[in-house]
């Protein structure tokens, strides 16, 4: 069964629509107050938006167009919600608080404690069934959050951040576990890591100012970003700008020459991108001789360490670009912000790709 | 958890200060009870009159207190989570006792329920009399107690906020079974203190009572209105029950502070 989405909220200038398949992972993500939050809020109906729908299958979630206002409150949706903090109910044990799903929809204490402990068992967990969690420790939480969320049997799994709260010990065995289980289940995972979105989910949506700016298979996205957003989160650099023969310009005129990806004829005049990585840049101070190509004078904002490398960031936002370069060679240059150099970009690791 | 040797912030004076006021509260309390007579004690608070006053005060502060829960609850519910016109206009009536005279209260109650009253004219037909029975008594104390409860609870349900309802109700749960098995055991702290104090305010409610039940004896005649009524002929009885009065008093506010104390252990955190 699909889900299908189509919902506006203007007070929230929110605009998006989705669809997932059956047993696909999405991942979202985007910058802070992009509108994920609502879109879940939207999904599991704690938020109402202006107009739109939504369905699952033959289902339908809520429909407010067309003079119809058909609204589905949460607890029909089959869509439950896992936040960036477990709330687990703080006075029942993590038996109970798994059992609490089966129980809401009917079944007996017994039958819904042993669906439970399945469920317990399903997050390594099942050791913890008789604690309060107040005895628990984030990440254990969580992975009891996680059983309950699954053992209420959910159509469509919403998960909002489940790792952001834990420390970095917990997060590993938690993404482990979220692999296992979301494997050939409908899930919305919004995220900022991009580990997450390559180890979870088969598709990625990119959200921006409550607007969808790109969607994509994982690793589409994140190896060939179209969004500066997506490239942020891929370490790229990213250019926009009109396909050449050889490369792209950019509208302020500088030319990036590099390889057009395989399997795509480019027309010249097209819209295109052009993404390297910070470790393709090479920074020299003064002219440069020899080749010209994809050298460009830039003024540096911003030193700062990365890994072992130095990462030099240069130029305003929208047309930004880093460049990693050795601690030493950082000293030997004299680099300091607001210095004017040069970037060089080695053609081979510019790939070029329509935008 | 009080340190000793934390920095306080408080000025010394602030100390005088504080003894003055509990000093205010303490001796009526000292002064009242260097008036008892102990070796009368005991049969003074067990005569038949006392023993009907002080009956009839349990079993109608109890009743009031069960009344309390009832509406309460769903009051505390709608003001802390509701959302509807009126909204603020509604809290303000339902804390006006809190601040009304009780015996204003009364009064008005009287001209709903009274043989002449708003409703009591309906009720009277149907052959209900309520002014100056026992169920009077249980709804002037009702009056006056209930705004207890709601202003606990709602501050209840306000610090618990409602996300741990959210995800109850996308696990399955239906808005009954959410506040059963979610709300009302997360602020069951916050309900019980309320419940202390909405008993201990029907326990010594006189004002009301008094203008809307009267005072016949084991009817109407609550302790708090024996207490007045002997203090006119035999004042060692009246300062007997007084203490009794004092005795039920401190009892129902360590049993609120101990429901308090135990309101606030990390479990509950927001």
């Amino acid at each position: 069964m699909t889900f299908e989405l189509q919902a506006s909220l203007r007070s929230r200038n929110f605009e998006m629509s989705l669809s997932l398949k059956d047993g696909e992972t999405v991942a979202i993500l985007g910058p802070n107050g992009a509108g994920k939050s609502t879109l879940l809020g939207v999904i599991a109906g704690l938020l109402r938006p202006d107009s739109g729908s939504a369905r699952i299958g033959d289902k339908e979630l809520f429909n407010l167009d067309g003079g119809t206002h058909l609204w589905s409150p949460p607890h029909l949706r089959g869509t439950a919600l896992l936040a960036q903090e477990a709330l687990l109910f703080p006075h029942l044990n993590a038996l109970d608080n798994v059992a609490f799903g089966p129980r809401s929809a009917g079944a007996s204490t017994a039958a819904a404690r042993e669906t439970a402990h399945h469920w317990l068992e399903e997050v390594d967990a099942a050791n913890l069934a008789k604690r309060k969690p107040a005895q628990l420790s984030g990440g254990q939480a969580q992975r009891v959050a996680v059983a309950r969320a699954l053992a209420a049997e959910p159509e469509l799994l919403l998960l909002d951040e489940p790792m952001a709260a834990l420390d970095i010990h917990a997060a590993p065995l938690l993404r482990r576990v979220l692999k296992r289980v979301l494997q050939d289940r409908k899930a919305i995972i919004v995220t900022h890591d991009v580990l997450d979105a390559y180890m979870l989910a088969d598709r990625v949506i990119v959200v921006e100012k409550g607007h969808i700016t790109e969607v994509g298979a994982t690793r589409q996205v994140l190896e060939r970003p179209r969004s500066h957003f997506a490239a942020g989160l891929a370490g790229l650099n990213l250019v926009t700008g009109t396909i050449t023969e050889d490369g792209i310009t950019t509208p302020d005129g500088r030319v990036f020459a590099g390889h057009h990806d395989s399997g795509w004829s480019p027309s010249p005049g097209q819209a295109g991108v052009a993404a390297f990585p910070p470790s393709s840049v090479s920074v020299f101070l003064g002219d440069v001789h020899g080749s010209p190509r994809n050298s460009f004078p830039v003024t540096i904002t911003d030193l700062e360490p990365h890994g072992d490398q130095i990462r030099v960031r240069a130029g305003d936002s929208a047309q930004a670009l880093s460049a990693d370069i050795t601690p030493a060679a950082s000293a030997d240059l004299g680099l300091v912000p607001g210095m004017d150099v040069r970037f060089v970009v080695k053609s081979a690791l510019v790939s070029v790709y329509p935008a | 958890m009080k340190t000793a040797t934390g920095y306080q912030g408080i000025p010394r004076w602030i100390y005088a200060v504080a003894a003055v006021g509990g000093l205010l509260v303490v001796l009526p309390l000292v002064a009242m009870l260097a008036k008892v007579n102990w070796p009368q004690f005991v049969p003074l608070i067990t005569s038949e009159s006392s023993l009907a006053a002080l009956g009839l005060s349990l079993r109608t502060s109890a009743a009031s207190t069960v009344l309390c829960i009832v509406l309460g609850i769903p009051l505390a519910l709608v003001l802390a989570r509701g959302e509807f016109p009126g909204q603020r206009l509604l809290r303000a009536f339902v804390l006006l006792p809190l601040v009304l005279p009780p015996v204003v209260g009364g009064i008005a109650l009287l001209y709903t329920f009274g043989r002449q009253g708003l409703l009591g004219k309906s009720l009277e037909a149907a052959g209900i009399q309520i002014a100056f029975s026992t169920t009077a008594v249980v709804l002037a104390q009702t009056f006056v107690a209930l705004p207890f409860l709601v202003v606990s609870l709602e501050g209840a349900l306000r610090s618990a906020g409602n996300r741990y309802e959210a995800v109850a109700a996308t696990l399955g749960a239906r808005p009954t079974t959410v506040l059963r098995r979610v709300t009302l055991p997360l602020v069951l702290p916050g309900l019980a203190s309320g419940a202390v104090l909405s008993f201990a305010r029907s326990l010594g409610e006189f004002g009301a009572t008094l203008t809307f039940a009267g005072s016949l004896e084991g009817v109407t005649r609550t302790l708090p209105l024996e207490i007045y009524l002997q203090r006119e002929t035999d004042a060692d009885a009246a300062v007997a029950l007084s203490l009794v009065l004092v005795a039920v008093a401190v009892a129902v506010v360590g049993l609120s502070y101990g429901a308090r104390r135990s309101s606030t252990p990390a479990e509950v955190r927001p």
